[in-house]
């Protein structure tokens, strides 16, 4: 009994020794505290794309560019995702920074930066900062206009520009119309969608489209039966590009 | 008592400490545990084991060591709880299949220039070991440039003189054609040195060096032609990508290494059971006795720690010597691919009109097809280590359509006008959610061990890991002549591989298409481990899983088509017909299935042709440059 007590003892005291060994040391950084906001834009629109969901390190199927800073040993890049509506956002010291989109990131080309004459903008750091990057997408979707019956159908009218009309221009994989009850909606997250091939569009400035919100889904917990109002939006997939670019998400309620 | 025992142990500690403290030079000891190098390249039999940690090295991406690889890919299910993820994620990490394992090489290139300083050793034993060594050393450059691309090709072992300035031992990447270039070249000099014996199955050969020089140019072969069709996966300083004018040359390559291990005559197709086709191919991977195919295998043995464990992860259910089995489920999408005997792709019936397809036996849907079928797959209504699988649904109850069954194996259930409860579905499942039920309505039949043990955690398996086949380089064979123009010499090699299926009728050079090749591989070389590799090098990966979700009949209509999305796995369940006093009693229909695990479309990005090099490697050696589109 007394043997038991006496290890609880000396475990208390051990315990304490090492909260306060780890506790010793000071934190010698404060944490980052200068934003860097901006858009990744063309001609002033920003570019929509997927939401970075589930990045996990390796940034599958989101849109992201990279920012290095040099002079602290190893080099490894700070990757900044891009949100759904174009936006980006990252805390950082202040210092001076190498900006990069790789290559093949994102359903556009990066510009060349003037200065550098390379894919590489220098970026100086002084404060909040908010800046919107403008790089050269294959296609623009000019507009998209949403509705949705009582038959709970929703249809969509896009138009859609070809921005890239030189050798470097690429087809239309297809367009798809994408809706989701959450107002993440991309072509991994929807409840319904409909997708036309790009060798069946017509036209690329009356695209129209339309898919049906299921009645009752996963058990009863989605569809049209405990929610009245979804988000949609278009979408457009390039061939030979992994990422797709996708019109504003809009909210569309049921009549 | 408790004193007296620390009292004891404070003394005998003691003890220790002064006598080992007494003894004088116990610093110079000789270590009990290291071998010096004299002592290894002194000795053959040291050598030789040396020689043989370097075969362990051999890298495989899927393998029977490693079960669940082979179910990334629709190819199977996974029926086992924790790695139902791997048919609900949608996208594949561009880190996976990812390869850097330079410290292998090192230690091959420290073991070539040992051997060939040793003094002690026969010069044939020299010269063999060290062929075998360049070999390894080839096999692993191979396995790189088809993960990373061109890679640094490092041929000494590189050491550091600890100026403070490394970057003399930096080498920036070889283009991706000189890497299939030096492996050419190396397997062209160690086969020199190598035995022509095809009973070398499980060490480096002359057959092996061939039939890998197949394998290898045809790989750069067809990136070569087909890397137009994804421009954006290739490096200007072609790191990534072949030039499409050495397609040929690649093709020509590849044609005269197969032709030259045919015209060999060392090897043949496995033929020791020509009255049970099915059961002939089945045997093809565990007989390990004058087995004529088998060119390059890794081997187990019984008894010796070195023991497989494939047999008691996959076995049925229903008569497995554990608790446990079933883990890899085969799909319906690869079952599809099994031709009916006419040469035709044919759906299963399921059914007839509005109303279902009735069956005599289980097994009848599966008759009159490519014995590879049932050859590669444990079907419904099969045996296995001769026991019924038992792999059955339920009752289908004909009056109502109503579906009697139960959530356990073998679980128990009342039909409507009995007053007692019977089996009312298989020991084996199919049990959807229910891990090592065949979730699919399939187990895996190739490279399953029927004997008895095999399925026993205590002893396993010494069913070997076939690395290389003749049945491949006559695949192989047949691709490059077809890539070639030579239609009719494509055809030839191909029905040799589809008699030994059973099919009677040959196919002409005009059914010859790159479908057909695709085709072919797919239904031969299943859990292999060349779907990956072979989707890469075609380029078609990223359409094959293009991340769209996929019906049953999208399926069924694309299974000739080497393109077709084939992006979520399918099942097929059998019922048994419950119709009392009816003709259909006791007969059998089957119903397509999606296992409910099964919620996402895999989708191959064009950034996964060629796996991430780590940033602490670009870092460490700033003259690499990453892979694209990641």
């Amino acid at each position: 009994m007394k043997n038991i007590r006496l290890i609880y003892q000396i475990m208390a005291i051990m315990m304490g020794m090492i909260l306060a060994a780890a506790s010793c040391q000071k934190d010698n950084y404060t944490a980052p505290q200068t934003r860097f906001t901006g858009h990744l834009v063309y001609k002033g629109n920003p570019i929509r794309v997927k939401n970075t969901g589930l990045t996990d390190g390796n940034g599958i199927g989101a849109v992201y560019f990279e920012l290095w800073q040099d002079g602290f040993g190893k080099s490894g890049a700070i990757d900044v995702y891009l949100d759904q509506d174009g936006s980006f956002s990252a805390l950082l010291y202040n210092g001076d920074y190498k900006l990069v989109i790789p290559s093949a990131q994102g359903p556009f080309i990066s510009l060349q930066d003037e200065q550098t004459g390379s894919d590489t903008t220098i970026l100086h750091l002084n404060g909040n900062t908010d800046m919107d990057i403008e790089v050269l997408p294959y296609y623009m979707i000019d507009q998209a206009n949403f509705t949705v019956g009582a038959d709970s159908i929703v249809k969509a009218s896009a138009a859609i520009s070809k921005v890239i009309t030189d050798s470097r221009a690429k087809d239309i994989e297809f367009v798809g119309l994408y809706v989701n009850r959450t107002s993440f909606v991309d072509e991994d997250n929807n409840i319904a969608k409909q997708t036309i091939a790009g060798s069946d569009l017509s036209s690329l400035s009356s695209i129209a489209l339309q898919a049906k919100i299921p009645e009752d889904i996963s058990g009863g917990n989605i569809g049209v039966a405990d929610q009245n109002y979804f988000y949609a939006r278009v979408g457009v997939k390039i061939e030979g590009v992994d990422d797709m670019i996708f019109s504003d998400i809009i909210k569309v309620e049921l009549p | 008592m408790k004193k007296i025992f620390l009292i004891a142990l404070a003394a005998a500690s003691g003890i220790t400490l002064m006598t080992t403290g007494c003894s004088k030079d116990f610093l110079t000891n000789d270590p009990t545990s290291i071998l010096t190098t004299d002592q290894v390249f002194g000795s053959k039999e040291l050598a030789f084991s040396a020689l043989a940690d370097l075969y362990k090295g051999y890298v495989d991406q899927q393998t029977i060591t490693n079960w669940s690889e082979f179910t990334n890919f629709d190819e199977a299910f996974p029926s086992e709880a924790g790695n139902y993820w791997r048919a609900q994620q949608t996208d594949f990490p561009y880190s996976w299949w990812s390869l850097w394992n330079y410290d292998y090489i090192r230690n091959i290139n420290i073991y070539i220039s040992r051997c060939k300083g040793a003094t002690a050793l026969d010069d044939a034993d020299k010269a063999r070991f060290i062929a075998e060594a360049r070999f390894l050393r080839a096999a692993n450059y191979f396995e790189l440039v088809k993960r990373m691309g061109g890679v640094p090709i490092v041929t000494e072992a590189l050491t550091y003189d600890y100026s403070g300035d490394p970057s003399y031992l930096q080498q920036p990447r070889a283009k991706e054609s000189e890497v299939y270039d030096f492996v050419l070249s190396e397997l062209d000099t160690a086969m020199v040195d190598l035995p022509d014996d095809a009973s070398v199955q499980d060490r480096a050969s002359k057959g092996l060096c061939l039939a890998m020089k197949s394998r290898a140019a045809l790989y750069a072969a067809s990136i070569a032609k087909f890397g137009s069709s994804t421009p954006s996966v290739s490096l200007s300083g072609g790191e990534v990508g072949i030039a499409s004018s050495e397609a040929n040359k690649y093709y020509q390559i590849s044609r005269n290494a197969s032709l030259a291990l045919v015209k060999s005559g060392k090897y043949s197709l496995y033929m020791k059971k020509p009255d049970d086709l099915a059961d002939n191919f089945a045997a093809l991977f565990y007989d390990k006795g004058n087995n004529p195919e088998v060119i390059f295998a890794q081997n187990f043995k019984l008894k010796s720690g070195t023991i497989e464990g494939w047999t008691l992860n996959n076995q049925p259910r229903a008569i497995a010597e554990e608790a446990q089995g079933g883990r890899v489920n085969p799909t319906l999408n690869l079952a599809l691919k099994y031709e009916t005997l006419d040469n035709k792709y044919t759906p299963f019936v399921v059914k007839n009109g509005s109303d279902y397809a009735y069956y005599e036996n289980e097994a009848d849907i599966f008759n009159n097809r490519d014995a590879r079928l049932a050859g590669t797959f444990i079907l419904p209504g099969s045996q296995f280590k001769g026991k019924d699988v038992d792999i059955w649904a339920g009752y289908f109850v004909a009056s109502s359509g109503a579906i009697v069954t139960s959530g356990t194996f073998g679980g128990q259930a009342q039909l409507p006008d009995r007053d007692y409860k019977e089996q009312a579905v298989g020991f084996s499942g199919p049990i959807d959610g229910l891990e090592f039920a065949a979730q699919t309505g399939f187990y895996v039949r190739k490279f399953m061990d029927p004997a008895t043990g095999s399925g026993q955690i205590g002893t396993q398996s010494e069913v070997w890991w076939v690395r290389y086949r003749f049945g491949e380089v006559l695949l192989n064979l047949a691709e490059a002549e077809y890539e070639l123009g030579n239609k009719d010499s494509a055809a030839l090699y191909i029905n040799q591989i589809r008699k030994r299926a059973g099919f009677t009728k040959d196919l002409t050079a005009n059914d010859m298409s790159f479908d057909r090749i695709v085709h072919e591989r797919r239904v031969e070389l299943a859990f292999e481990g060349h779907e990956l590799f072979d989707n890469k090098r075609w380029r078609i990966a990223h359409k094959v899983w293009n991340g769209q979700t996929i019906s049953a009949s999208e399926l069924e209509a694309g299974v000739g088509t080497a393109t077709a999305p084939n992006t979520m796995a399918y099942g097929l369940w059998p019922y048994k017909v419950y119709a009392p006093g009816k003709a259909n009693d006791g007969k059998w229909i089957y119903k397509v299935v999606k296992p409910g695990e099964v919620t996402a479309a895999h989708r191959f990005q064009l950034g996964n042709y060629y796996s991430t090099i780590d940033q602490t490697i670009i870092s460490n050696n700033p003259k690499i440059i990453k892979n694209p589109n990641q």
